[in-house]
């Protein structure tokens, strides 16, 4: 069967719940081969393999964490070369897609981004894709070159299929190009403990109806009791009550959940972009007129102020 | 000498509106009205305070698209920008980003530049990935989603608020820059940028000024294909409940009789 090359979404070989979601995928279409780049492959490995990774292509250089994405596509085309697979499949984050989408001009082919499913087609992977908000479900593939695709979070459930996962080095030289832009500093995000927004099963967003960074932790609390992670409409970033990470929508981040709790958001067509694939939809607004209500599997018109804590202290009181 | 700065606008059809597929399952751009994508607002405003702050500089925008895509550059222009090129041609219908970033590359190489300035996605697409692509086939530093940016010294240098981490990027130039919209709200243009506008130059360029042949662009150019498009069937009507002081213990029963508590 043919190869797929994955690549692998990491901190320090901790790989990250999308990648495992990508073996799963890439198993419809060929065998995974996993690339795994900068430091960590040996703990990286048993958990690709545990997901279907029939090897895991590794390399780690300084290069990958002081310069910006290019030292990682030149690595990927070193995997592409050596491969030469039947697809390409990278992690829908800001940087998989910048990698991706250089790696396709790269080696001649088109790309296809922010895929929500793939299955295997006659002319090669067929890639879903939720447009214009979600309004539309189109079905696309690669016409030119070796499909290189980027998908989503949560667009499917990681299963567990042994493989080998052999690691083997892969030998990168870095172009005069890859030094260009220069990563002066970095600081790691801080861990909240709560679940990432973008992988979790459950997200409570709050808008401007929260009126205040003070009145977060009632959201916060609600997330806490259902183990969610914890979202907000950039009228709330913009005001600044909540961090820019945590937004959600079309300039912020994208998630499909299991269920999305909305509380205080109107539904703007833009904030509608970022949730409107979450399978249960439910929200809290006093205003009966909001758009969010179209969306809702459930609703309640009313005051989050009188409607979240009283769903708390009820979510608290059955899980016991 | 002068800090050359082209900033790359994309004309789009407006969100709030009803967006739908044509026939040939390319974007409807004729039942919408378009615009400047608001994104691209952000571009325009970061490359005006860049050029403020320099001893002289030069704002060119520049946009691929058709014939009301002169819209958008005279939107930019009225914001501050000092002169437009559009590329338009019969032959563009239907080109995706490869195709698009090749006659960008190909125009902006034309207008001669220092830095690029882009926008961090276009409302309409939402792929995110033009500039990288940009960057790759200009062979210059890619600095890119950026909350922050300043040019100084022949160097540009950036805050990108990532996934994981926040990170200070630093490139000299020529380079080009994607800036994201928390980089600060774009102007309104004022009367009087409206009416100078009027008077700036818009220079048109087609595929052949380029050098650009017709089957590298356009929906056959294509190097991805579009083979169905169709409209999510509207969500069922949901249970809506008026909060009658037990608003949030209904909320729990439902949650709990989907299996969520
Ligand atoms: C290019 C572009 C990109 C954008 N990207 C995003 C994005 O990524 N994410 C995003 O969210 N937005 C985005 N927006 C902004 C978007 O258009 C809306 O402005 C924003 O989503 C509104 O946030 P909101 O719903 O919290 O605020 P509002 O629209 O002001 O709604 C607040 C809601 O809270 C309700 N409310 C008030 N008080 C209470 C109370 N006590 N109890 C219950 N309900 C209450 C009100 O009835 C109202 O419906 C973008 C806009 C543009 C132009
Ligand atoms: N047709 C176009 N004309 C000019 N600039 C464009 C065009 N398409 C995309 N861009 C630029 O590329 C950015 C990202 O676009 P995209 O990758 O399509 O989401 C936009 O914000 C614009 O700055």
């Amino acid at each position: 069967m043919a190869e797929v090359l994955v690549y692998v979404d990491h901190v320090d070989g901790a790989v990250r719940k999308p990648t495992l979601e990508l073996l799963t995928l890439a198993r419809r279409v060929g065998e995974p081969v996993a690339v795994h780049l900068g430091a960590g492959a040996d703990t990286a490995a048993p958990v690709l393999a545990e997901h279907g990774a029939v090897k895991v292509l590794a390399a780690d250089a300084p290069e990958f964490a002081d310069y910006l994405v290019v030292p990682k596509v030149d690595a990927l085309q070193a995997a592409y070369d050596a491969v030469s697979p039947a697809a390409v499949l990278v992690p829908s984050s800001a940087e998989g897609k910048e990698i991706a989408a250089r790696l396709a001009v790269r080696i001649g082919s088109g790309i296809i981004t922010d895929a929500v499913d793939l299955e295997a087609g006659d002319e090669g992977p067929v890639a879903t894709q939720s447009v214009f908000a979600a309004a539309f479900t189109t079905k696309s593939r690669v016409s030119k070159g070796t499909p290189v695709i980027t998908v989503k979070p949560n667009s499917a459930a990681p299963e567990a299929a042994p493989a080998a996962g052999t690691v083997e080095q892969l030998a990168v030289s870095f172009g005069e190009k890859a030094t260009g832009t220069k990563v002066v500093s970095r600081t790691p995000r801080e861990s909240t403990g709560r679940p990432e927004l973008t992988e979790a099963a459950i997200v409570v967003s709050g808008g401007r109806g929260v009126n205040g960074a003070e009145n977060f932790p009632l959201i916060e609390g609600l997330a806490d009791s259902l183990g969610a992670a914890v979202g907000a409409s950039r009228a709330a970033v913009d005001a600044g009550w909540y961090p820019h990470t945590n937004q959600v929508g079309q300039t912020g981040k994208s998630v499909s959940p299991q269920l999305y709790i909305a509380a205080g958001i109107s539904g703007a067509i833009q904030h509608r972009a970022g949730m409107q694939t979450s399978k249960t939809i439910v929200a809290v607004n006093k205003d009966a007129e909001a758009p969010i209500f179209d969306l809702v599997d459930y609703g309640v018109v009313g005051d989050l102020f009188e409607v979240v804590p009283q769903l708390t202290e009820e979510v608290k009181a059955r899980k016991g | 000498m002068s800090l050359r700065i082209v900033v790359c606008v994309k004309y789009v059809p407006d969100a709030t509106g009803d967006r739908h597929f044509a026939d040939d399952l390319t974007v409807d751009r004729d039942d919408v009205d378009g615009l400047l994508s608001e994104l691209d607002e952000y571009a325009v405003e970061q490359a005006l305070q860049i050029a403020e702050d320099a001893d002289d500089a030069e704002i060119t925008v520049l946009t691929v698209g058709p014939e009301d895509a002169k819209d958008a550059l005279r939107k930019a222009l009225s914001m501050g920008a000092d002169k437009a090129v559009h590329v338009e041609d019969d032959d563009l219908h239907g080109t995706d980003v490869i195709g698009t970033s090749l006659v960008l590359g190909k125009a902006i190489e034309h207008v001669g530049y220092d830095l690029v300035v882009c926008g961090m996605a276009s409302t309409d697409g939402t792929m995110g990935v033009l500039p990288a692509i940009l960057a790759e086939r200009l062979g210059v530093p890619q600095v890119t989603l950026l909350s922050e940016v300043s040019v100084e010294d022949g160097k540009v240098t950036g805050r990108r608020d990532g996934d994981t981490a926040t990170e200070q990027l630093e490139a000299a130039l020529p380079a080009l820059v994607s800036v994201t919209d928390q980089s600060g709200e774009a102007r309104y243009p004022s009367f009087k940028g409206i009416m100078a506008a009027k008077k700036k130059p818009v220079e048109s360029l087609d595929l052949s000024d380029l050098g650009i042949e017709e089957d590298e662009v356009g929906l056959e150019g294509a190097w991805t294909k579009v083979d169905e498009a169709t409209e999510r069937p509207p969500r069922t009507a949901g249970t809506i409940v008026k909060d009658e002081g037990e608003g949030g213990k209904q909320l729990a029963a439902f949650l709990a009789e989907r299996k969520f508590v």
